[in-house]
């Protein structure tokens, strides 16, 4: 259970909301509104006021590097520091599997990372995240360099986490998306400048 | 020993009449640069003739206190020298301080070792090896942790989708910057590798010039230079590891987070 309770995000109202396992909450909102800050800050990736927790834990209660290890942000685009997709990936994790379920020939982890595409990249960041089994998953913008037919494999692979028990908070702009994956929606307001305009 | 020629007012007098070329130089293709030649000049002769007179002093002195206090007054105006290199990011009070202490430190574990334990004059801290050694150590720390500081700073804003997903993927802030601090730390190493690679042979070290002229061995400068080389190849990686890990931890936070606002 990941469980947001009065987080404070830009100027936003204070957030709370709950997700199970194997639940889905979608994130909408127009630009601006806060959706990536949200995300990051239940990663603990940027500082915010509130509580987070997870199985009842607080984030503040463990050391930062083990809470992302449980709770992962990940961003529409992935950056990349070696030379392969499988430098970035754990060894143990079978991610040849992964690479077919997202419609990715296997042989892709060893090309250089320079001569992908934006999309091979997405995804392949989406596997990168997954690979070593985190307990929830916040999915910004998941199919946003994606075509429709890689889009689909994405969204099976979601399905996949959430019906092994994950944990997913998902921002997209795809309304179908959200639609099909998420129980339940959260909004956020416009920027307050917009909203005086 | 041969007897070295001392160099009278007169002498240097008439050295000083070759920074009439420049002023030549200046008037001739109206460069405007012969204010700042004579303030230039006026400077140089200014300090030097001023460290020359405190460090007559402290060599004078029996008591190490005062070589001790020189040290820390290198070290303070050494951390400056760090600070004003520096992005507008590191120019901070909290910077100065933790750079000076590492300066510090840095050139006390090398000075220490040079003195006490490779020369052993007698007493180990006597000044007159002190003080020159400390201002080699530090001048050359100052430059390797400078450069780590001045890279890191840049690959953070760079680098900031690297270092920010690999937080993301739950590495520590020194895991995070890895490559970073790794690239960082080559480029200050370098300078160092280089200087080994053609030292005597492009121009010979001003320590070993000057050792020449005070009328020493040239073989007997030869082996001090060596060792020098070798204390600075030391001090320098020290430096650049101290300030590469300090770095690191003032551009993020407790939590692991990216800082770099400000």
């Amino acid at each position: 259970m990941l469980r947001i309770d009065t987080l404070r995000v830009g100027a936003q109202p204070p957030i709370s909301f709950e997700v199970a396992p194997g639940a889905c909450v979608g994130v909408e909102g127009p630009s601006g509104s806060g959706k990536t800050r949200l995300l990051r800050a239940i990663a603990d990736l940027d500082e915010a006021e509130g509580y987070v927790y997870l199985d009842g834990e607080e984030r503040g209660e463990m050391p930062a590097p083990a809470w992302r290890r449980r709770v992962r942000y990940v961003s529409a685009e992935p950056a990349w520091w070696a030379d392969t997709p499988r430098a970035h990936m754990p060894r143990a994790a079978r991610l040849d599997g992964m690479a077919a379920a997202l419609g990715l020939d296997p042989d892709i982890l060893d090309r250089p990372v320079a001569h992908l595409s934006t999309g091979e990249r997405q995804r392949l960041g989406l596997m990168r995240a997954l690979a070593d089994e985190p307990v929830a998953l916040l999915l910004d913008e998941p199919t946003s360099a994606l075509d429709a037919a890689a889009a689909a494999t994405v969204e099976g692979l979601i399905q996949v986490a959430l019906r092994a028990g994950r944990i997913v908070v998902l921002v997209s702009h795809d309304q179908g998306l959200i639609e099909r994956l998420a129980g339940q929606r959260i909004a956020l307001a416009a920027p307050a400048a917009e909203r005086a305009a | 020993m041969s007897p070295v020629e001392t160099l009278a007012w007169g002498d240097l007098a008439a050295a000083a009449l070759l920074l009439g070329i420049n002023g030549a130089i200046s008037l001739a293709f109206g460069l405007r640069l012969e204010a700042s030649l004579a303030i230039a000049a006026v400077r140089m002769i200014v300090q030097l003739s001023a460290v020359g007179l405190v460090l007559k002093f402290v060599f004078a002195q029996t008591s190490p206190l005062w070589t001790l206090g020189l040290a820390v007054a290198m070290a303070m105006v050494a951390g400056l020298e760090l600070i004003s290199r520096q992005d507008r990011r590191f120019k901070t009070w909290l910077t100065y301080g933790l750079g000076s202490g590492t300066l510090l430190v840095v050139g006390a574990l090398g000075t220490l070792y040079a003195t006490a334990i490779v020369i052993g004059p007698s007493p180990w801290y006597a000044a007159r090896y002190v003080v020159p050694i400390l201002g080699m150590v530090l001048g050359n720390a100052l430059t390797s942790a400078s450069l780590v500081l001045q890279t890191l700073n840049d690959a953070a804003e760079r680098d900031r989708g690297v270092i920010e997903n690999r937080l993301a993927l739950g590495a520590t802030r020194y895991a995070a910057f890895g490559t970073i601090l790794a690239r960082a730390l080559r480029t200050a190493m370098t300078p160092l590798l280089n200087a080994m690679s053609v030292t005597g042979v492009v121009a010979l070290p001003g320590m070993m010039t000057g050792q020449i002229l005070a009328g020493s061995d040239p073989s007997g400068a030869a082996h001090y230079q060596i060792m020098i080389m070798f204390l600075l190849s030391g001090a320098s990686g020290l430096g650049a590891l101290l300030a590469g890990l300090l770095g690191v931890a003032l551009l993020t936070d407790g939590r692991h987070r990216l800082r770099l606002a400000g």
